[in-house]
């Protein structure tokens, strides 16, 4: 055995005559944890489609043990000892823990009858293997995404994997359970197996891997050791830009709140939080995954309307009980996910930014394209969304751009308060860079913004307050100006 | 002639480019006219053949234009048959019951009865509507459900058989000509204007099309999913409603098993006419031209007395098959083309 | 027992078996002829055919897919062998049509599978256009007339019984026609495809997951392909057994049922998306359509009011799984909220 376990050289893979993959090369010695790191479609997903046989390689050569692979396909990858965690886990929710766990293995002996008793076993050896808990026969949609992973994982190992690779693992997680996955992947590293861990977040990127590799544009862009990275090259690498950081301090305050919260609460999620918001502030709202934030985020929307609690709006008590009536009272919401909750993916980027003022747009009951071409083209110019022609598909832009064409659809309806939850996830980092500049450029114009994130250096950043939630109460309200990272983890764990 | 096919020749092409799935369409159409025309020239191409072939289309037509506002929002109304003919048999026992001993009906009556049958539709469409948004359940579940009901209602009201026994006023006005226009194909026109300008001018349209799309972005979007859904199912009813009242022309009488495949014949024609069956994509135009096709198509194949009419669902299957597998292919080159952005 | 109790409480079919009882208590009432011998051998006869179509709409709708065309397919299917058969004088044994059934059964379900499968077309519109040309090549080509004489080998088939229940009240009596075994084979060997196989657990899995089941390792389109061939077999065999019982065969009469027999199977708690249902719930399902399609003239309602009450059964049912399924969806969020 050499040096590496996986030498993927100088690799090519084009779809349709677009080059995906443009020479790249990424090597991975036994043992090792390795990050491969890279902005969303700088070709990663394509590397790990080629490497476990998903994909077929157009050019290059991929050594696994010393031995050179032709051509791979999935089952050949698995046998090698190559295993793949994907995004989604490639689970089944409707069967139960022990089939997920070992209808794998069955396959790949190629079984044709099932043996109860045989698949419990191989189950519960699995599970004993990361002492994982958990209840064989409970069907695997009812489990929480941390169990979720646990049970991917657990799957993987039993083909005495060689190689993991972890597409984005740490996505969904709440930041105890990050920790979690963190103790057992340093537990595969003590067995000798190597990880290979896909994310584009710093903080894991160093805190877990010795190696790590950046592509962008499906190219090789370094790599190293970790030990040799900081914020700022890591950011160079993965973009090509160098950036400022820009801390915000609201410029002008309204005299009066302009939007105030008082005891609201909504059973079962959240209690009996209050906060207010000026016109020209950006106040953040952090907690962890199950904190309520989201929840909070819902009912000012309309979407989840409070139990109870008073939402006030320009000194009037208002009743949220639809997006509607929120839209109505100037209430702008950016949500969560953008591929299912915020953008008509397949629809083009025009209608995607007017569907909600749509009624304005109007000259009696009919639509009046030429408002409504007007429109468009000031938001694509006005928020930078680069592409050649509005009328193209939302789905062929970047993160970033996406991101903005959705806070273009806000913006187009003229809001006073802009609710953001989670407004830079899965954007690249150039774009979160100009993102957190346009949202400071509205709060400067007199916006009233309200960032909802467990990004804990973009709240630091963009908010002047920030109001921290725990189990669904709230644990504090500080000011970001003398207050460090630190403390609001402490508050927040 | 020729001129004028060139002409349309390199706009076709312009039309290729945005749609081919039009295109396709148009090519059939074409293949099959110049076919007809080569083959049976003197006994298609006659006015008389045009007239009864426009007088025939629209009471599917009517159905299939509802079906597909529904396929659009991604879901589907499998109870159009049975609105329409419970619209047909109710409208025809008020006529029955209105003519009295006599059997004679003032003409006032018609406007009356086209205004009720709107109304059944609306209510109809309405109960699909608050069951698919409010309820929850899947479209396919709630409409073949109360597509049952009416059919059960139809027969109920007529006791299983057929009522012809009604006042020859009404048959008289809607199966009869205007300037040699069949007045069927002008209620279709009526029906098929509006929905042209409901679909591409007015927001509802666009909102239609966006809900099919993704409906829950739809709702964080602040659209009212909900309404917009009933609205649908409404306006679905009362082009079955509509399709109901010209059956009950065309065939003088009214009955509960009327029709029965058009249930099946609808979604075909919605379906070649390039709406996807998942909803959040599809053009009037092309369902127009589905309509138009299919008429065509058994109109032209019964012109050849030694092939059986029984061939003609063979044809739509085929056909409907045939485009799929075309846009199979012409898809799975875009497939292949977006998986690099993963 | 209490652990039984929850675990029965939460089952789909628990219910549908609740609502059966009270039916079936309610005819029994106003009629007193429920719980007679030969009613319940009565609708067990009548269970045949619809329970035969309902294991193949089940599997197909378990995996994901939408089958619409089993009627016509059973149709064609069974006059196509039954012509062939008079015209070539058969006088033989039950084997042979059914033997014939089967292999065009599954040329026909090949057809959609290929389709389905292998071009991953949406099983709706194929099974749709599919239908409409098993019915083309029936009434175009095959010139399909209402056979009055079948072959004697399947009319044998078709009239004996298993066994006669008689009432003895009234003095009539029904037979259990030997096609019942069918139907009990037909289960059995579904139950243990299901429950026993890989191919079976991969028609849950496809409809649970389809690209995990891939990334697992299933041949997911060969898979789906075997799935329609095996439900175009079911039904063929249902068409066959459809003609036998009626001792004539009349091409058309099928047609139309398919509606039905979804709805049925839907009733009994398999998901219209997939990957969720179980093979008692198909059955009981299946049955409650056909208990309410047989039983009104029991309770004294005429049966044109059939439609009006099935209609009913479907939106009320499927309006009860759909509050059911929003309040579980709302539980679990609550749940994981409580847990975390």
């Amino acid at each position: 055995m050499g040096e590496y376990l996986l030498r993927a050289i100088d690799i090519h893979k084009y779809f349709a005559g677009v080059r995906a993959l443009d020479g790249v090369t990424l090597e991975i010695k036994p043992g090792e944890i390795h990050c491969l790191a890279g902005e969303n479609g700088c070709g990663k997903s394509t590397l790990i489609k080629v490497i476990s046989g998903v994909y077929q390689r157009d050019s290059g050569t991929i050594e696994f043990d010393g031995e050179t692979l032709n051509k791979i396909t999935p089952i050949d990858a698995i046998m090698k000892g190559i295993q793949v965690i994907y995004q989604d886990f490639s689970i089944f929710p409707n069967l139960t823990v022990m089939e997920n766990l070992a209808i794998n293995t069955q396959l790949a002996a190629k079984k044709k009858i099932v043996n109860w008793k045989n698949m419990r076993k191989i189950a519960q050896e699995a599970t004993e293997k990361i002492n994982f808990k958990v209840d064989l026969d409970a069907q695997l949609g009812t489990l929480s995404v941390a169990e979720k992973q646990m049970v991917a994982i657990c799957r993987a190992l039993m083909f005495n994997a060689r190689l993991i690779i972890m597409d984005e693992p740490t996505t969904a997680l709440t930041k105890k359970e990050v920790q979690a996955l963190f103790k057992i992947i340093l537990k595969l590293k003590a067995e000798g197996i190597a990880i290979l861990f896909v994310s584009h977040k710093l903080d894991e990127v160093f805190e877990i891997s010795e190696r790590f590799t950046v592509f962008r544009s499906g190219k090789l862009i370094k790599t190293g050791n970790t030990s040799e990275l900081d914020d700022r090259k890591f950011s160079y690498y993965m973009t090509g830009r160098e950036f400022d950081v820009q801390t915000f301090v609201p410029a002008a305050t309204s005299d009066s709140p302009v939007l105030e919260v008082k005891d609201l609460s909504l059973e079962g999620s959240f209690e009996n939080i209050s906060f207010s918001v000026k016109g020209g502030e950006i106040l953040g709202i952090t907690g962890l995954l199950d904190s309520g934030r989201t929840e909070l985020a819902l009912s000012l929307f309309g979407m989840a309307p409070a139990t109870s609690g008073e939402i006030i709006i320009h000194g009037k008590p208002v009743k949220i009980t639809s997006p509607q009536v929120a839209i109505e009272n100037k209430i702008g919401f950016v949500p969560e996910d953008r591929l299912s909750e915020g953008l008509f993916l397949p629809r083009s980027i025009g209608d995607n930014i007017i569907i909600s003022e749509i009624d304005n747009l109007t000259k009696g009951i009919l639509i009046d394209k030429e408002k409504c071409k007007e429109e468009i083209r000031r938001w694509v110019e006005e928020l930078a969304i680069a592409t050649p022609d509005p009328d193209n598909a939302a789905s062929t832009l970047s993160g970033g751009n996406q991101q903005r064409i959705v806070l273009a659809k806000w913006l187009a309806c003229n809001p006073e308060i802009l609710i953001l939850n989670g407004p830079t996830v899965g954007v690249d980092i150039g774009s979160k860079h100009d993102i957190h500049a346009i949202l400071q450029d509205l709060a400067n114009k007199g916006m009233a913004i309200i960032i909802i994130s467990d990004d804990l250096p973009e709240v630091m950043q963009n908010c002047s307050r920030v109001q921290i939630l725990k189990h669904g109460r709230t644990a504090g309200e500080l000011s970001t100006q003398d207050i460090t990272e630190s403390m609001i983890l402490d508050k927040m764990m | 002639m020729e001129n004028k096919q060139a002409k349309t020749g390199s706009r076709l092409a312009n039309i290729y480019k945005s749609d081919r799935h039009m295109w396709r369409l148009i090519i059939i159409m074409v293949v099959w006219f110049i076919f007809m025309a080569a083959t049976k020239f003197s006994k298609f191409y006659t006015v008389v053949n045009f007239q009864t072939m426009f007088a025939q289309f629209p009471e599917f037509g009517l159905m299939s234009l509802g079906v597909m506002v529904c396929m659009i929002t991604g879901g589907i109304d499998l109870s159009t048959v049975g609105v329409a003919n419970m619209t047909g048999i109710s409208m025809a026992l008020l006529m029955q019951w209105a003519g009295g001993e006599s059997g004679e009906l003032s003409v006032v009556w018609i406007p009356v009865v086209f205004i009720l049958a709107v109304l059944i539709g609306m209510v109809t469409g309405a109960v699909n509507g608050l069951l698919i948004s409010k309820v929850h359940i899947p479209p396919i579940l709630a409409t073949l459900g109360t597509g049952q009901l009416f059919t059960g209602i139809g027969l109920v009201l007529t006791n299983g058989s057929a009522i012809s026994g009604f006042p020859s006023t009404y048959a008289y006005a809607v199966n009869n000509r205007v300037a040699g226009i069949p007045v069927q194909f002008i209620i279709f026109v009526l029906v098929a204007v509006v929905m042209v300008f409901l679909l591409s001018k007015t927001t509802y349209g666009t909102k239609l099309i966006l809900i099919g799309t993704n409906e829950n972005v739809a709702k964080f979007s602040g659209l009212k999913v909900d309404r917009i859904l009933v609205k649908t199912y409404i306006l679905s009813g009362i082009c079955s409603a509509l399709g109901g009242m010209i059956m009950l022309a065309n065939y003088n009488s009214a009955r509960s098993d009327y029709g029965s495949n058009y249930t099946l014949q609808c979604i075909l024609i919605v379906v070649l006419g390039g709406v996807s069956p998942n909803g959040g994509k599809g053009k009037i135009s092309g369902v127009l031209l589905a309509i138009f096709l299919v008429r065509a198509l058994e109109t032209g194949i019964n012109r050849f007395p030694q092939i059986s009419s029984y061939y003609i669902s063979l044809i739509w299957g085929a056909v409907l098959i045939f485009v799929m597998v075309l846009n199979y292919f012409t898809e799975n080159n875009i497939k292949l083309f977006s998986k690099k952005k993963m | 027992m209490q652990k039984l109790m929850k675990k029965l409480l939460q089952r789909n079919e628990t219910y549908i078996f609740l609502i059966l009882f009270a039916l079936s208590l309610l005819i029994q009432v106003r009629s007193g002829q429920f719980y007679t011998s030969n009613n319940i051998v009565d609708i067990l006869s009548a269970m045949i055919v619809p329970g035969l179509f309902a294991v193949g709409a089940f599997l197909v709708l378990l995996s994901g897919g939408i089958d619409v065309s089993f009627p016509a397919l059973a149709s064609l299917t069974a006059y196509a062998t039954t012509k062939y058969l008079l015209d070539a004088g058969y006088e033989g044994s039950i084997w042979v049509p059914i033997l014939m059934a089967l292999i065009i059964g599954a040329v026909l379900g090949a057809v959609n599978g290929f389709f389905i499968g292998y071009l991953n077309l949406p099983a709706m519109i194929v099974t749709l256009g599919t239908a409409s040309i098993f019915k083309g090549i029936m009434q175009g080509t095959l010139e399909s007339k209402q056979l009055a004489v079948i072959p004697a080998g399947m009319k044998s088939f078709g009239t004996s019984a298993l066994f006669t229940a008689t009432n003895p009240q009234n003095g009539l009596s029904s037979r259990m026609p030997v096609a019942f075994l069918v139907i009990i084979f037909v289960y059995a060997l579904a139950f243990f495809i299901l429950r026993y196989t890989f191919f079976g657990r991969g028609i849950y899995a496809i409809g649970g997951n389809e690209n995990a089941a891939y990334n697992a390792g299933y041949k997911v389109k060969r898979t789906k392909f075997l799935l329609y061939v095996f439900a175009g077999m079911t039904a063929s065999v249902a068409g066959i057994i459809r003609v036998c019982m009626m001792q004539q065969c009349h091409p058309t009469n099928m047609l139309g049922m398919e509606m039905n027999i979804i709805a049925g199977v839907v009733l009994g708690g398999t998901a219209i998306v997939g990957g969720k249902g179980t093979l008692t719930g198909c059955f009981l399902g299946t049955l409650l359509i056909v208990m309410v399609e047989n039983s009104m003239i029991l309770i004294g309602v005429p049966v044109i009011w059939k439609g009006v009450f099935v209609g009913l059964l479907i939106v009320i049912g499927t309006a009860v799984s759909a509050y059911q399924s929003t309040r579980a969806s709302m539980k679990v969020a609550k749940k994981r909220e409580g847990a975390a």
